[in-house]
Parts: structure tokens; C-alpha cells; sequence
């Protein structure tokens, strides 16, 4: 079945220069193995496809249950170059949280996620 | 040696709410108060003021917000920590005295400066003796920009906040300094940490770090369970209340709005991150991924087993330099078929523009309440929206371009698609760009220089 990310994580994001970091935080200590799973940069990169022009780098942070992906060339130059209305940024985490993951019924059952 | 020390943010950015640090010195016990004042393109700004006039060039609303709380903090002993010198150290400094003889207790003030962090006049020299100042985004030399340079600033870290603090200051006035440095040098300057002690001052960086953004870990910007924040209008700004260990307790004064837990404290840690592993400082090289964190009760979450490594040999250098012009221009569109008129209104304007031979280096159209935010990831716009903003925006070298463009948004009130608003707020301003130039010069180029004001 499909899950949305909104079910599994929150996140918050910000700038450095062009680039536009998102953090993904596992709403459970349980979800996360999951996220390291199926949010790939691969994954992340074709999600943003049309908004993060460079590439997509992820680190992971299992002490804090978390995801920190950087998206390169995301931000219209970034700071006071950008006529974006985001040029920070910060609704970077939540067009994260809209990408859909798929995963087996048995596993939403162990989650407790159907 | 004290066993605990509490540093409050008073301000998380420039522009926070004007009351959070009055507010943080009243609400409670705390043994130090940091503000940060300077956000990237702020020292072009103090640069122009200084130029203008030369007793200026730093934040005055440190000087209005000092006449407000010093008596009380002298009172109590609470030391103020803050970037608000700018470009003009002594200026600062200066009018801070003023206040304190105004309020009669001079005598209980002394005001520790830490400058040396300015390169504007040595850029010359630098780039002659080979140090490019190279752009860390696009490796670009500084030499291509030379001529329009506004501003340049090294980061100085924790150390000369740390020998202020030594020499007896109980208010420091910084010029451009890490924010992290700001909490980690007093807690060098109350523990005695080495200076490689880089698990301590890790620690120390990442209690900044959390803190160094006010509420944005204590309930704001707080996606976790956002609704159930209790009183956002109340929020509390945090405290950092650090054992000599290098642990350390995030908290919020008693009866203050928001909330301090672990969703709270782990979204601002992932803020505007890097590598996790090599948070890169003046005093250390942190790592984020050696942070843990439990929770200590209501509002409070212990910090601990932190670790890091030898800082490097580089400070990081911001120079902001003129970069062109910008306007924007917007319009609100009502139903039905909001987004349809809007994007109608928004193909007229670009003929037009291209009819007037107008030449932009980019012109961006968004929708805001379709697809602003999320772009294509918002799916198509529903044709019963209420309304859309048409927002446009360009930006460019030519000056005389950007001012045209400004005088075609209110003629599409009359001369464009209907059911439109949103235009009492003028004429767009043509604002000049101001770009930031990230770089690194080796520590051995840059000599702190720390004082005491003389009385």
C-alpha cells in the first residue's frame, strides 16, 4: 500500500545559499528503518523534479531518528539573488512530506499504519 | 565555578520580536543574554549608515533595547552578549555608555569590544599576496567582483568573546561573529574549557546552535503536533542551561507559551544543516550525529554525549557586493477561474514587456494559493479557488528597465482580465540587490582585537 510521508515523519527546512536542506524526522523511533529504506536521494531527486535543478545528497542521523537531505540548485540562486517567494526555503519540508512511499501490507500491520 | 549556567536567546534573528529579550530578563533566573543582530546583507546596510555618518553603523535597536534592561541585568547579573556592533564596534560601544550614565550606573557597566572581524579596506592587500577569497559556491575569484564590493566580514568565533568576558565585561559587543560563538564563549569563560577540549566546545556549539534561532525550538515553525502548541502568543524563548561536562538542559522560562521537547529541539537541530558529521566553526568541528537527547521533565530536554574534532585553519569570510536590481509586482484574482485569469493577466504582461524591448537577466511568475509553495507538486489548481496571487517578479542590470516594469502592474487593473484587487499597497519598489560572497582566508590573516570601553 502507499503511504504518505505526512503519516511517518515531520520535518523542517531551511537555505545555504542555493541549496535548500530538508530534514525528515521519524514521527516513531520505529518508522525510521523504513525512511532509510524508501526516501533515497534518488527517490527525493525525482520528487522535486522541475524545482531542485542540481543534485540531491543525504546524510543519515540515526541518533536523532532523522533524514537530512540537501538539494543543490534549488533556490533560484538562493538570498536576495532569488525572486522566489520561498527563496529561504522553509516549505521545502512539507513538499518533502507530500512524496508517497509504497510498502507491504504486512509491514503497515507491524507499524501499525492501516 | 559555577555549576550551572543559563544563557537566554534574546533574539533569533534580525528583526525578532522586539520584546523577547525583555521578556527573557524578566521571566526568570539567567546568567547571560545572546542577541543576534546581523543577518547576511545587514553589514552592506551598516557600511552605507557608516559611510553616511561616521558615528554609525551598528544596530541601534541593541542601544534602545539596553536602555530597557540594563539596570536589570546589572542588578542581577546578567551578562549581554550581542553582534550588534556591525561594521562601527566602538560606535556601539559608545552609545551603550551613554545610556549607562544616563540611567546612572555607568560605574556598574563595563563594555568589552571585540572587533578586528573587518577586511574592507585589506581586500586589496589579501588578494595581492594571493589569498582569492574564492566564492565557496561557485569558486568564482573575488577579483571578478572587486569593484562592487559593499561589505566584507570574517567570522571570528568564541575566543575573543571569551577574553572580553575575562577581562571583566559584563556587556560584549561583537562585530560579525558566529552565532554559535556567542553561547560558547561564555561557557568557556565559566568552565574553563580548553581550547581543545573539542568534545566541550562541541557540546557548547551545538547548545548555540539549538538556541541561536529563539523559538524556532521552543514551539515556533514547529511542525510536530502544531495545533496543540499551547500559546504561540506567549512563546518562550529558550535557555540553554549547561553543566561543565558539556551536557546540557533546553528550556523555557515558567508560564511562557510554546514548548521545549525532543520533536521541538531535533527540527531546529536539522535547520539549515550540512553534513551532519563536520559542523564546521571557528573553535571546533562539531558532530551532529554524536547528539543524543531524553526528556527531563515538562519543557525540558537534557543534551548530551556530544562529540567533536580539531577546528580547522580557516574562518569563513561573508563580503555582500551590488549584484543588480529586483521588483515584484502582484495582483489578486478572484473566482471562478482564479488561476485561469491570472494566468491570462500574466501573458499580457509579458508581451507588453517584450513589445517595450525590456531585457531582464529573469523573470519569475508564481501563483500563490496554487502552486507558489510546492510548484508542480501541488497538482493542477482547482478552478473553484477562491482567488490567486498573481505574483511576478524580474531582476537585472539595468535599472531603467526594472522601473519600467514597475509601471505595467496597475494598468492590468483596467486594462487586463477581470475580478481583480489587491493594489492599494502602490507602486513596486525597485530594490537593489545585494549579494553574498562566501569564502575562507586562513585564521593566521585575521588578529581579534579585544577591550574594554574606558570609563
Amino acid at each position: 500500500m502507499k503511504v504518505r510521508l505526512t503519516k511517518l515523519a515531520h520535518a523542517r527546512s531551511g537555505d545555504k545559499g542555493d541549496t535548500a536542506n530538508v530534514g525528515l524526522i521519524a514521527l516513531r523511533k520505529e518508522f525510521y528503518p523504513l525512511l532509510v529504506r524508501e526516501v533515497t536521494a534518488t527517490r527525493v531527486k525525482e520528487h522535486f523534479r522541475g524545482i531542485s535543478k542540481g543534485d540531491v545528497e543525504r546524510f543519515e542521523l540515526p541518533n536523532l531518528d532523522a533524514l537530512n537531505f540537501l538539494l543543490h540548485e534549488s533556490l533560484g540562486g538562493g538570498g536576495t539573488l532569488s525572486l522566489m517567494t520561498d527563496a529561504q526555503g522553509k516549505t521545502f519540508s512539507t513538499a518533502l512530506l507530500r512524496m508517497q512511499i509504497d510498502i507491504t501490507d504486512k509491514e503497515a500491520a507491524q507499524l501499525g499504519l492501516s | 565555578m559555577k555549576e550551572k549556567v543559563r544563557i537566554a536567546a534574546g533574539q533569533g534573528c534580525w528583526g525578532d520580536l522586539p520584546d523577547a529579550p525583555v521578556r527573557q530578563v524578566q521571566g526568570g533566573p539567567i546568567d547571560y543574554l545572546m542577541l543576534d543582530y546581523l543577518a547576511e546583507v545587514t553589514m552592506s546596510i551598516m557600511q552605507k549608515q557608516k559611510a553616511r555618518d561616521p558615528n554609525a553603523g551598528y544596530a541601534r535597536d541593541f542601544v534602545s533595547l539596553m536602555k530597557e534592561i540594563l539596570p536589570i541585568c546589572v542588578e542581577r547579573d546578567i551578562k549581554v552578549v550581542a553582534n550588534a556592533g556591525g561594521v562601527n564596534v566602538p560606535g556601539c560601544a559608545a552609545a551603550v555608555r551613554d545610556v549607562a550614565v544616563e540611567l546612572g550606573i555607568d560605574k556598574k557597566v563595563r563594555i568589552g569590544m571585540v572587533a578586528g572581524d573587518d577586511i574592507l579596506d585589506r581586500i586589496d592587500e589579501l588578494l595581492a599576496a594571493g589569498i582569492e577569497l574564492r566564492n565557496l559556491d561557485t569558486a568564482e575569484p573575488l577579483a571578478v567582483v572587486r569593484n562592487r564590493i559593499q561589505s566584507a566580514n570574517a567570522y571570528l568565533g568564541a575566543a575573543p568573546i571569551v577574553e572580553a568576558l575575562a577581562l571583566g565585561a559584563n556587556v560584549v559587543i561583537t562585530g560579525r561573529a558566529t552565532d554559535t560563538g556567542l553561547t560558547l564563549g561564555p561557557l568557556i569563560h565559566e568552565f574553563g574549557w580548553a581550547a581543545d577540549d573539542w568534545d566541550r566546545l562541541a557540546a557548547g556549539t551545538i547548545a548555540g546552535h539549538i538556541i541561536e534561532c529563539g523559538a524556532q525550538c521552543s514551539g515556533g515553525n514547529c511542525q510536530y503536533d502544531w495545533e496543540n502548541i499551547p500559546d504561540l502568543a506567549n512563546v518562550g524563548f529558550p535557555i540553554a542551561e549547561a553543566s561543565s561536562d558539556g551536557t546540557f538542559i533546553i528550556t523555557k522560562h515558567e508560564g511562557t507559551g510554546g514548548c521545549v521537547n525532543i520533536p521541538s529541539v531535533k527540527e531546529q537541530l536539522l535547520y539549515e544543516m550540512g553534513d551532519p558529521h563536520e559542523y564546521i566553526t571557528p573553535d571546533c568541528v562539531a558532530d551532529f550525529t554524536t547528539i543524543h537527547l531524553a526528556d527531563n521533565g515538562p519543557d525540558r530536554v537534557r543534551v548530551f554525549g556530544i562529540k567533536g574534532r580539531p577546528a580547522t585553519d580557516s574562518l569563513k569570510v561573508s563580503i555582500s557586493y551590488s549584484s543588480g536590481f529586483k521588483a515584484v509586482g502582484t495582483l489578486v484574482y478572484s473566482w471562478p477561474d482564479a488561476y485561469k485569469k491570472a494566468r491570462m493577466a500574466d501573458r499580457v504582461l509579458r508581451e507588453r514587456l517584450d513589445r517595450l524591448g525590456l531585457k531582464f537577466d529573469q523573470v519569475l511568475t508564481e501563483f500563490v494559493g496554487a502552486n507558489a509553495a510546492h510548484g508542480p507538486l501541488a497538482g493542477d489548481p482547482s478552478p473553484d479557488l477562491a482567488e490567486v496571487q498573481l505574483r511576478i517578479a524580474v531582476r537585472g542590470n539595468d535599472r531603467a528597465a526594472i522601473e519600467r516594469f514597475t509601471k505595467e502592474i496597475a494598468p492590468l487593473i483596467l486594462t487586463g482580465p477581470p475580478a481583480v484587487t489587491g493594489f492599494a499597497g502602490g507602486r513596486p519598489k525597485v530594490e537593489e540587490i545585494v549579494a553574498y560572497w562566501p569564502a575562507l582566508i586562513p585564521k593566521s590573516e585575521i588578529k581579534p582585537q579585544v577591550k574594554l570601553l574606558a570609563n
